[in-house]
């Protein structure tokens, strides 16, 4: 098909990839409490439903900002001619207000620093254009976020090099591991234009430590490159410890107006903390006027709707909302999130500690045959077919060690989760039944070797238990 | 010099692409937005303003939307009829858009092309815009380095769209006043060989039917030359056409979907529509962009870059809900054709009034204005001279020519569906006073050049001298200066 790109013929959008089947599967026969009692539980998708209600009611006491009416007069002929790429003055103001309440108001943010884009997809391909080209690659910390691959290398011809963490640490970034990565890229004839983390994690939904942070701005400083930190889940710690943010670290270090300030690179959006992916609203801030220059002319693919820009500036602006949104969300994910680990537990399966994001990073490495990622698979095929749950292998996250998974909770009903934990258990403990089964139908086997019947029907148990094919 | 260093690292750190100009927005043609910015007209508050001219919005049914917007609150997903459908909305980020959302636009896109083809609901895919469309569709069709064909003159964002991040060239096929600016034939495939010669492997034909910034429309018969040129030679044929519903008086739109059913042996893999509702429904701000195409791994593909543009599933459900009003639809259409043709009338007389010449057409929001006999000499930098007096001094910003890659000077887009009647008899005294100045000045080029310095000429005191001509130039529908809309002047 010479007659179209290369971009199109290739598979470099990483849609295929079993993220993206789970998801497909679970399209075919999603779950419904009334409709479809016995269909696939969606445990892959990261969204934040808890608050809903807290918006709704918002917008019962706002009229205007719901009519898109300002002072009692439709608006909606001036927002509907509105499309200046540098945004709605009051929305990036509402929207930097907000960013500095989330991080407890010890740091600032400058509107004018802040390029809008259509949600961090966007926000992400087009800080990637500004800083990267084909030849170039950015340093990115297994396991991470699978749209990645597509948002960060798919049209920008840019690359990701792995720093590989593990979980004998808690999957933290550790200097050899940043170093070894970034030699590495050198070795692929690379250059290395930066390193791009995602700030409380995706897929862990651990916050980086100070540690961690001030190890990133130390090596970005000492080799010259960005550091791109997207923060998409800074709204969803629970934990006891505050976020910390890189921007918190900068003004800790004194190094708020350096060189090196201009290396540094946020990205957010309101799909997560606000539970909004619909709307579309990502952000790039980047204290590098060239960077803001280009990004703003390059948001012109991908503007956010200026109906959007008004609700959400009125929304943003009003701090009782923010303050008891932010305050209630936190509640609800930490709830949520309890009663997922509790589930984990009663199934004998634990995770890793977290207390940020709307997932939890569940380890299921003694449900594994074997500790390959093809066994992965496996387990990963059974889960969703059998159990039916859609939850997100960590081979698709680019973990190093099989037999992880990222479970979402924020998602769905107490109920349904409820149910999704109970399906968990009976699957765990059929599968220790089968395995002590198998165990000792294998020693039997041995003893009896000339009973060949017995052996046909006992393996036959066993071995022909595949799962159903949609 | 360390300075200097420091600048050149910073430089280097960045890409290319975002430390370079294919962006396209450094061209001196910026004077003119920065005048209007800078003293932008208001009948009352600024009388003596640059009335903007520069501008193609569709803002003539701007009351139709209001009354419909406030007599459908069910539309919204905020107000007290329409919030239980919210959450449901907002978390709505499914890249092939809300199935409604994509059937009412199908049936829009139908009737502006007035119901002669049926659009299918699944082909359609969402972008930022036409502007994120164009991209998109650049990106499915091209590699860096491969050319689209483009008659001129053409929008001038398009050098930004089709070519700053995806790497493609854009060559031109020169079209001549002589005959109307139509495309023949010759020019297509001497523009194919100019390709072919630079080493630029020629990958689609891109046109905007009806054009931008002519106004004019193409004929069943031009179309059907059209569809047999990319076809025999294997090419794509994207058709830009954004402005399907702007033709009035007896102008007839005939749409590419409608000619490729008449065009037998014709490769539909190759055939590519772009559409949006900024111009047509006057609707820029809710960035409603949309990629049709013939292809179906195009349609795939396209569908998943638009993760990268998907319009707001806010704007999706209200523009669902308002484009099934049928009702609605077919008197906005009516009403939007009406109004575009009084005012249309209104500058044309005007200027026929004046001796002013203008490209006879009958779509857009503009006229393709003749203004050759003003030159002083028949070059770009004369054109520029010209366009900078009406824009310093008679206070039009208008487009020049040159930033649309018009291949003869003296030629200007002016706009006329972004004002009110009020503001369009303004500009046209300014027009008469202009004028007959220069009747007085005896500034006709047929003339002996008088040694006393023109008047327009001695009024100017600029800083700026570009005199180059525009090989980047640029219309960006987007004002460089940071303006609250909401302070603009209420029609």
């Amino acid at each position: 098909m010479k007659q179209l790109s290369t971009k199109v013929t290739s598979n470099a959008h990483g849609q295929d990839s079993s993220y993206f089947l789970g998801w497909e599967e679970y399209e075919k026969n999603p779950y419904d409490e009334i409709k479809n009692p016995n269909g696939i539980i969606q445990m892959g998708l990261a969204e934040n439903q808890l608050c809903f209600d807290l918006i709704e009611t918002w917008l019962a006491k706002n009229p205007d900002a719901a009519a898109l009416k300002k002072d009692g007069q439709s608006i909606f002929k001036e927002l509907a001619l509105f499309q200046d790429y540098h945004g709605l003055p009051e929305f990036k103001k509402a929207l930097a207000e907000f960013m500095e309440e989330i991080r407890g108001n010890r740091v600032t943010f400058d509107p004018s620093k802040i390029v809008l884009a259509a949600g961090s997809t966007s926000a992400n391909e087009t800080l990637m254009f500004c800083l990267a080209e084909t030849g170039d690659a950015f340093l990115l910390p297994t396991p991470y976020y699978p749209g990645f691959d597509r948002d960060l290398k798919w049209r920008t011809g840019a690359e990701i090099v792995p720093i590989h963490c593990s979980s004998s640490n808690g999957f933290q970034i550790t200097e050899s591991a940043l170093q070894q990565a970034y030699q590495q890229a050198q070795k692929l004839d690379l250059k290395v234009k930066g390193v791009l983390v995602t700030n409380p994690s995706n897929p862990l939904g651990t916050m980086l430590t100070r540690r961690e942070l001030n190890l990133l701005v130390d090596f970005i400083t000492s080799k010259d490159i960005h550091l791109i930190s997207d923060e998409i889940y800074s709204g969803t710690v629970f934990g006891f410890e505050q976020f910390v943010s890189v921007m918190d670290v900068l003004k800790d270090k004194k190094l708020e107006n350096s060189e090196v300030s201009k290396r540094v690179h946020v990205v957010y959006s309101l799909s997560k903390d606000l539970g909004l992916p619909g709307f579309r609203v990502g952000a790039i801030y980047s204290n590098d006027e060239i960077v803001v220059s280009a990004a703003t002319k390059m948001s012109s693919f991908g503007l956010v709707s200026s109906q959007t820009q008004y609700l959400l500036s009125a929304l943003l602006s009003d701090k009782k909302f923010t303050g008891t949104y932010l305050n209630e969300n936190q509640k609800r994910l930490k709830i949520r999130q309890k009663q997922l680990v509790s589930g984990l537990e009663a199934a004998g399966v634990t995770c890793l500690k977290s207390n940020a994001g709307l997932f939890c990073w569940v380890d299921m490495r003694h449900l594994l045959d074997t500790n390959t990622f093809e066994a992965e698979l496996e387990l990963w095929k059974k889960i969703v077919y059998e159990v039916k749950l859609n939850i997100s292998p960590g081979s698709s996250c680019h973990c190093t060690e099989p037999g992880w998974f990222r479970v979402c909770f924020a998602n769905m009903s107490e109920e349904t989760l409820d149910l999704a934990m109970k399906r968990l258990k009976e699957y765990v403990e059929s599968t220790d039944s089968r395995r002590v089964m198998s165990k000792s139908s294998h020693e039997r086997i041995k003893k009896l070797r000339k009973r060949t019947v017995s052996n046909w029907v006992f393996r036959v148990s066993w071995t022909d238990r595949v799962p159903d094919e949609r | 010099m360390v300075a200097l260093t420091a600048e050149k690292q910073d430089q280097n750190l960045l890409s290319r692409m975002a430390a370079g100009d294919g962006h396209g927005e450094n061209s001196a043609y910026f004077d003119g937005w920065k005048a209007y910015e800078e003293n932008p007209f208001h009948p009352i508050d600024r009388p003596d303003g640059v009335i903007q001219m520069g501008l193609a919005e569709n803002q003539l049914c701007g009351d139709l939307m209001r009354k419909w917007v406030l007599e459908h609150p069910e539309a919204s997903i905020c107000t007290a009829e329409g919030v239980n459908q919210f959450s449901d909305i907002a978390i709505f980020q499914d890249y092939h858009g809300l199935p409604e959302f994509r059937q009412a636009v199908a049936k829009f896109m139908e009737k502006t092309r007035n119901n002669k083809v049926k659009f299918d609901p699944d082909r359609i895919v969402m972008s930022g815009g036409a502007t994120g469309a164009h991209e998109t569709v650049a990106f499915c069709l091209a590699n860096p380095g491969d050319g689209f064909l483009v008659p001129t003159p053409y929008y001038p964002g398009f050098d930004r769209d089709l070519r700053w991040r995806t790497g493609v060239n854009l060559v031109p096929v020169t079209c001549h006043s002589s005959n109307g600016f139509k495309i023949t034939i010759e020019a297509l495939e001497a523009a194919y060989e100019n390709a072919r010669v630079s080493n630029i492997p020629v990958k689609g034909l891109l046109i905007t039917n009806p054009s931008n910034p002519l106004g004019t429309t193409l004929d069943r018969d031009c179309l059907k030359s059209l569809v047999n040129f990319t076809n025999d030679k294997g090419i794509h044929l994207i058709a830009d056409e954004i402005y399907a519903a702007t033709t009035f008086g007896e102008s007839e739109f005939i749409s590419v979907a409608e000619v490729i059913e008449e065009v037998p042996d014709c490769n539909r893999d190759l055939i590519h529509i772009v559409y949006s509702l900024s111009k047509d429904m006057g609707l820029p701000g809710l960035r409603v962009g949309i990629v049709y195409s013939y292809n179906d791994r195009v349609v795939q593909i396209a569908r998943k870059m638009s993760s990268f543009g998907l319009v707001s599933s806010q704007t999706q459900h209200l523009i669902a809900k308002m484009l099934s009003d049928e009702d609605f639809v077919d008197e906005f259409i009516r009403k939007s054709k009406l109004r575009l043709a009084a005012r249309h009338a209104e500058l044309t007389t005007g200027l026929d009034s004046l001796g002013i010449g203008w490209l006879k057409a009958g779509a857009g929001l503009f006229i393709w204005m003749d203004l050759r006999n003003l030159l002083k000499t028949a070059t770009f930098d004369s054109e520029m001279e010209l366009w900078r007096v009406i824009v310093h001094k008679v206070k039009l910003n208008v487009s020049p020519g040159g930033s649309c890659h018009c291949h003869e000077p003296g030629w200007f887009r002016v706009c006329f569906a972004n004002m009110d009647h009020k503001t369009m008899e303004t500009a046209l005294e300014r027009i008469r006073v202009f004028t007959s100045q220069l009747e007085e000045e005896s500034l006709k080029p047929t003339k002996p050049m008088s040694k006393k310095k023109k008047c327009w000429q001695s009024s100017l005191r600029l800083s700026f001298q570009d005199t180059r001509r525009f090989e980047e130039g640029f219309f960006s529908p987007h004002s460089p200066v940071p303006h609250s809309p909401l302070v603009r002047a209420q029609i």
